[in-house]
């Protein structure tokens, strides 16, 4: 069928079964735009900034699991579009973001709103294009997607010349992809495996490090079977959590810099660790020469590049987690029991016993612990949580009782502010049917605070909770700790009317200083179903803890406040 | 752990984005590239990069990994049983000993490739720590321009 590269564009995502596009229009993508105009299949929604637009295209993939799409234009669009797609590549969530592009014609000569997108995207995509015939299209259309979502994730984009968009040809979609130097690696070693059974078996502490990976490889239900058949341990990173669920009295925790106790002892006391989908990021192991020092390490990973990157392993295994964890579940099945572990899983409890993850509550001021907590309770598992980047972020990790994976949505690599609100109403789209809150700060809501007006427009009620300090907390919690109380830069005193703000777009606000009026905040929000900021002013110099100092040892522990202890 | 230096050979798709897609790998992890050279392979729509670097053994296997994960990367290898061959032009007032020039470019593979009116060019091809002996050989006959090719590699 013969049509213009714009209608190809639409026409292909309907292909790839998009239900929602997140974007922004400008100059050189209005062709795209103008078929969008015209055509059903998908929605669009409008933001109000391209970042926003490609967070909430990956709070969309990250709640659903499907690839997410942005749309953007040239020059600016794009340029704004750059921190979502480092945000979606450090964290390997698919993603397709198309940007449209001056003309070919133009190209390299500084045009009006021109810039060197598949250039300035090549360290913060999983791959990009620019497309210089229209017959390429379809095909680079084709494997972008197929790129996005196979292997390890990441975000692709497709940078689209204006008369490329405009240029009339015939559109056949192809079927399949075939891209002979992209065949990622799937199965798994057997040979590797059989040894990594053995390594289980001989073990005596072994101890399950789970990452964002098994999220991403839909692997949950295959780790919580490994780890119940043989009573294994296990820790999760900030982006696994949910992965077990917190009522598995096998979850240690989440460990790493602001892990808890018994997670991070267990790492350093385990003699073998089975690492899935885990990366050994520095705010996991803290001080690499120390880390799960006394142990052996099974790597599983789809990355190739990520085994042995910054610990040597001593068992690699490439491959997709759920195939090589069903191999790994089939050869061991008969061999394991669940009581094989419980002398090392006494001593965990001992440790959880000895130093709980617990905090101050208190009867004059809100703890922001309190509150997440009491979300916990009031929403639990019906609830999808995002959050923005600072010491709410890690308090939410903390204390909300994940229930499931793709339940908790945050920026974990490149530790985004203003990631939550965006990625929020991404995770609304994509669960209209889930309670969708994101705990935020007073520092990062306003780095996407412009989405209030996108969540009033196509009623996306999402509530905001607004942990606020106003501090930029985790800035100054360093401050306080490591150099000697200067507040530089990092006092929010002067604040927006929140509640105001919200209601000015169309939306919902709550100031609260007391638990009644949390309470009776967040119920009236629900009710009326509209966005929300519920703006909670909580205790300002509440610390995060534990706390594992950059480049300390995960057992070297800040567990409480030097007031506290006295 | 001590560096070591390494040739390590690109087959990559012939597409106009792949060099800076290979090189801005190395800038951006902060990979060292001594030497680069590309050329498109004959009856083929592949190219070959060829790299040397040093690293310690950890980065060189991060190196081939990280080359790996590029999608149009066809193969990387990392060269241990190979013929390595860097080609030299160097450039020599006329008023030099013009015999004792080309006597030391034949003896690294080479000969006189151009003479003009004020200068003349010397050629040579050869392994990369036999040119560097033939770079300080050079230096008493006051080159006025030196050009190397940068490390070719082929598997024995």
């Amino acid at each position: 069928m013969k049509m213009n590269g714009a209608r190809m564009v639409c026409e292909a995502l309907i292909a790839e079964g998009v239900k929602t596009v997140f974007g922004y229009p400008g100059g050189a993508i209005m062709n795209v735009y103008d078929e969008i105009y015209k055509q059903n299949g998908f929605e669009h929604i409008l933001n109000r900034h391209e970042q926003a637009s490609v967070h909430a295209a990956d709070g969309y993939a990250r709640a659903t699991g499907e690839v997410g799409v942005a749309m953007v234009t040239s020059g600016p669009g794009f340029t704004n579009a750059v921190t979502g797609l480092a945000t979606a590549y450090m964290d390997s969530i698919p993603l397709v973001v198309i940007s449209g592009q001056v003309p070919l014609s133009l190209i390299g000569t500084d045009g009006f709103q021109e810039i060197d997108a598949v250039g300035i995207s090549r360290p913060c995509t999983k791959h990009n294009y620019l497309v210089r015939e229209l017959k390429e299209l379809p095909r680079i259309l084709k494997e972008a997607f197929h790129i996005a979502r196979t292997g390890r994730p990441g975000p692709v984009l497709v940078d689209i010349p204006k008369d490329i968009t405009a240029e009339f040809g015939e559109f056949n979609y192809p079927k399949d992809v075939n891209i002979p130097s992209y065949k990622p690696t799937t199965k798994g070693n057997n040979r590797q495996i059989e040894k990594a059974i053995e390594a289980i078996l001989k073990s005596k502490k072994p101890l399950l490090y789970i990452g964002g990976g098994v999220v991403l490889s839909n692997a949950s239900n295959l780790v919580r079977k490994l780890a119940k058949m043989g009573g294994i341990p296990a820790v999760e990173t900030l982006m696994a959590r949910g992965v077990m669920g917190d009522s598995n009295p096998l979850l240690q925790g989440m460990l790493g810099m602001h892990g808890n106790y018994s997670s991070n002892m267990a790492m350093s006391e385990t003699d073998l660790v089975i690492s899935l989908g885990a990366r050994f990021d520095d705010r996991v192991t803290g001080k690499l020469s120390e880390f799960a020092k006394y142990a052996d390490i099974i790597h599983v990973d789809i990355d190739p590049a990520n085994i042995s990157k910054l610990v040597m392993v001593d068992y690699p295994i490439v491959g997709d987690i759920s195939i090589v964890l069903e191999k790994i579940i089939k050869g061991i099945e008969d061999k394991i029991n669940s009581e094989r572990y419980s002398d090392w899983r006494t001593v965990l409890n001992r440790y959880n016993e000895i130093h709980p993850l617990t905090y101050q509550d208190s009867n004059d001021v809100l703890k922001p612990q309190w509150v997440i907590e009491r979300v916990g309770e009031l929403l639990g598992k019906d609830a999808v949580i995002t959050s923005d980047v600072g010491q709410h972020q890690m308090w939410s990790a903390q204390h909300y009782p994940f229930d499931r994976p793709r339940q908790w949505i945050n920026s974990g690599g490149l530790g985004t502010m203003g990631f939550g609100f965006p990625s929020a109403l991404g995770a609304k789209k994509g669960c209209p049917d889930k309670t969708v809150i994101n705990f935020t700060g007073d520092g990062s809501i306003l780095m996407n605070v412009q989405e209030l007006v996108t969540a009033s427009e196509y009623k996306i009620p999402v509530i905001n909770i607004i942990l606020n300090n106003h501090f930029l907390g985790m800035v100054r919690q360093w401050q306080s700790f490591f150099y000697d109380n200067r507040f530089s830069e990092t006092d929010l005193s002067y604040q927006p009317n929140f509640k105001a703000l919200a209601e000015a777009c169309g939306g919902l606000g709550y100031d609260v200083t007391t638990k009644e009026e949390f309470d009776s905040a967040l119920k009236d929000a629900i009710e009326k179903d509209k966005v929300t900021f519920i703006n909670v002013a909580i205790n300002r110099f509440e610390n995060v803890l534990p706390m594992v100092p950059a480049g300390g040892a995960l057992y070297n522990m800040i567990l409480a406040d030097k007031e506290e202890k006295k | 752990m001590a560096d070591v230096r390494r040739v390590i050979s690109i087959l990559v798709e012939n597409e106009s984005s792949v060099l800076s897609r290979v090189s801005g790998l190395f800038a951006g992890r902060g990979y060292n590239i001594e030497t680069l050279t590309v050329a498109p392979i004959p009856d083929s729509n592949r190219s070959r990069i060829t790299i040397v670097t040093k690293g310690s053994k950890r980065v060189i296997e991060q190196i081939t990994k990280q080359l790996h994960k590029l999608i149009p990367v066809y193969k990387v290898v990392e060269h241990e049983e190979m013929v390595e061959k860097e080609m030299v032009l160097a450039k020599f007032p006329i008023e030099e000993n013009l015999a004792d020039i080309q006597a030391l470019c034949q003896a690294y593979n080479g000969g006189i490739a151009n003479v003009g009116a004020n200068m003349i060019i010397g050629m040579v091809t050869d392994e990369p720590c036999r040119v560097k002996h033939f770079l300080e050989a050079t230096r008493r006959y006051n080159p006025l321009e030196i050009v190397r090719g940068g490390v070719v590699a082929i598997e024995r």
